[in-house]
């Protein structure tokens, strides 16, 4: 007998992620599916997972592997913090996931999304794409539903958005990815991060934007 | 000599009974007679300057460097023996660029500072090895601003405004504490440095000395530099004057 096929799938993230900088920090929004092949594994998964007390990330690609890297950076990151006798830098969290990323690439599907607030450069977001690249942005996409949403994102984005201008482009985009994304779907998280902290959000399914739907 | 350690001295691990390391002790009695050094925190950087001095005239100038780069953004000057320090430097070196490559950014001078600390500390604790003879002074510009450490033989490590080391510690000692460090530009402090080399220095004992001076300031561009040669000769011009006026 054939056995199902969401027990030969591995467990993937087909997700659409996103980070936004804005005025006073960084809104970090992701989708809720892990599908194992076309099963949905999970329907209210948490892809926005924390590092240090004000630097998340969004992971997309493998769980296991983008878990397993994010448990390697946050054990990185708090011995680097005891050494430091400080709050690490976003930066310095997107480069040890960048070297994780990037020295074992042959064996990794992890496309990952570094942000944060830190008192020297404020709110900001990288980019650690699949290959290991680190890449500095005013906003990133990412998973397999970002494609879906890159001429929306780059038409709609403005620097220096307000919270609440922010928090909207970012539920606006995802909406639409998850809508058109078949991987995709289920409640948006949302994370924000600024200087006085992090604020968790919750929009649930029967509640995304429709604005698209006329 | 042989009732000098009474036995408390023939290793780095053992202690003496009053709670002292012979050997330290005596690694800090090679930076004691070593040329002076003087190190000032200014609120735009940081300036060193070293009396380097010259034991024969048949020397090259220049040659037997104490004031050394370990970054872009760092610099050390040494006081005691310059061959256990090549290899603090080396150490710094290959920790300063080990920290960029992990953590993509320039190694912080605090956490610099305390690496090499104990990379000296671990050389008090084995009967294999001997202290560093040698204690350096580490400077630099990183994002928390202008910092200066002195990395001693015993594996200390400690932040100061201004520092002295060597021949004319304590001499230096009493003319930085005259200063503002708070309202000095890097400019100034060099003049100072200068100065207060020149002031200390025993021309009875030791005949011949070459100052030697780094600085890392805005001015700088945040990067560590041997100090041009035009701001060199004015500083030494400023030194000797001062010194003619205070020997009128």
């Amino acid at each position: 007998m054939e056995a199902p096929e969401w027990l030969d799938n591995a467990v993937d993230l087909g997700t659409s992620i996103m980070a936004v900088e804005y005025d006073g920090g960084v809104i970090m929004g992701a989708d809720s599916r892990t599908t194992t092949g076309a099963y949905i594994a999970n329907r209210v998964t948490n892809k926005i997972t924390p590092i240090h007390e004000r630097i998340y990330c969004c992971r997309s690609g493998s769980a296991a592997d983008t878990q397993a890297i994010s448990d390697y950076v946050r054990y990185y990151l708090e011995m680097h913090t005891s050494e430091l006798c400080d709050e690490p830098d976003v930066k310095t969290a997107a480069s040890l996931f960048q070297l994780l990323c990037y020295s074992n690439k042959n064996n990794l599907m992890a496309g990952i999304i570094v942000a944060g607030w830190d008192k020297h450069q404020g709110g900001s977001v990288y980019n650690i794409s699949l290959g290991g690249s680190m890449v500095k942005q005013p906003f990133a996409i990412g998973g397999s539903g970002s494609t879906y949403i890159y001429g929306y994102c780059d038409s709609k984005f403005k620097p220096k958005m307000t919270k609440d201008e922010c928090i909207e482009f970012v539920q606006n985009s995802l909406a639409l990815a998850m809508f058109r994304d078949g991987s995709s779907g289920g409640v948006i998280r949302l994370c924000i991060i600024d200087k006085n902290g992090v604020e968790r959000k919750m929009i649930p399914g029967n509640n995304l934007p429709r604005f698209w739907e006329g | 000599m042989s009732s000098v350690g009474s036995g408390y001295d023939l290793y780095v691990s053992t202690y003496s009974p009053d709670g002292k390391l012979f050997q330290v002790d005596y690694a800090n009695k090679a930076v004691e007679n070593s040329g002076t050094l003087v190190a000032i925190k200014a609120k735009d950087g940081v300036v060193l300057g070293v009396e380097k001095l010259v034991p024969s005239k048949m020397l090259c100038s220049g040659s037997n460097r104490r004031v050394h780069h370990i970054d872009t953004h760092v610099g050390v000057a040494i006081a005691g023996f310059l061959a256990d320090a090549r290899q603090l430097i080396t150490r710094a070196r290959s920790e300063a660029k080990n920290y960029k490559s992990t953590y993509g950014q320039p190694i912080p001078i605090k956490v610099l500072s305390q690496r090499i600390a104990s990379y000296n500390h671990m050389h008090t604790l084995y009967g294999s090895v001997r202290p560093f003879g040698c204690s350096i002074a580490i400077t630099g510009i990183d994002q928390y601003g202008p910092q200066l450490f002195l990395v001693e033989p015993s594996g200390s490590c400690v932040g100061y405004f201004g520092a002295s080391l060597g021949k004319g510690k304590q001499a230096a000692k009493n003319e930085l504490e005259k200063i503002k460090f708070s309202e000095m530009t890097c400019r100034e402090a060099i003049k100072e440095v200068s100065r207060i080399i020149y002031s200390v220095h025993d021309e009875v004992k030791d005949k011949d000395f070459e100052l030697e001076l780094g600085w890392i300031s805005t001015e700088t561009n945040n990067v560590h530099q041997i100090v041009p040669k035009e701001l060199h000769d004015e500083a030494e011009a400023y030194a000797k004057q001062s010194l003619e006026d205070a020997n009128m």
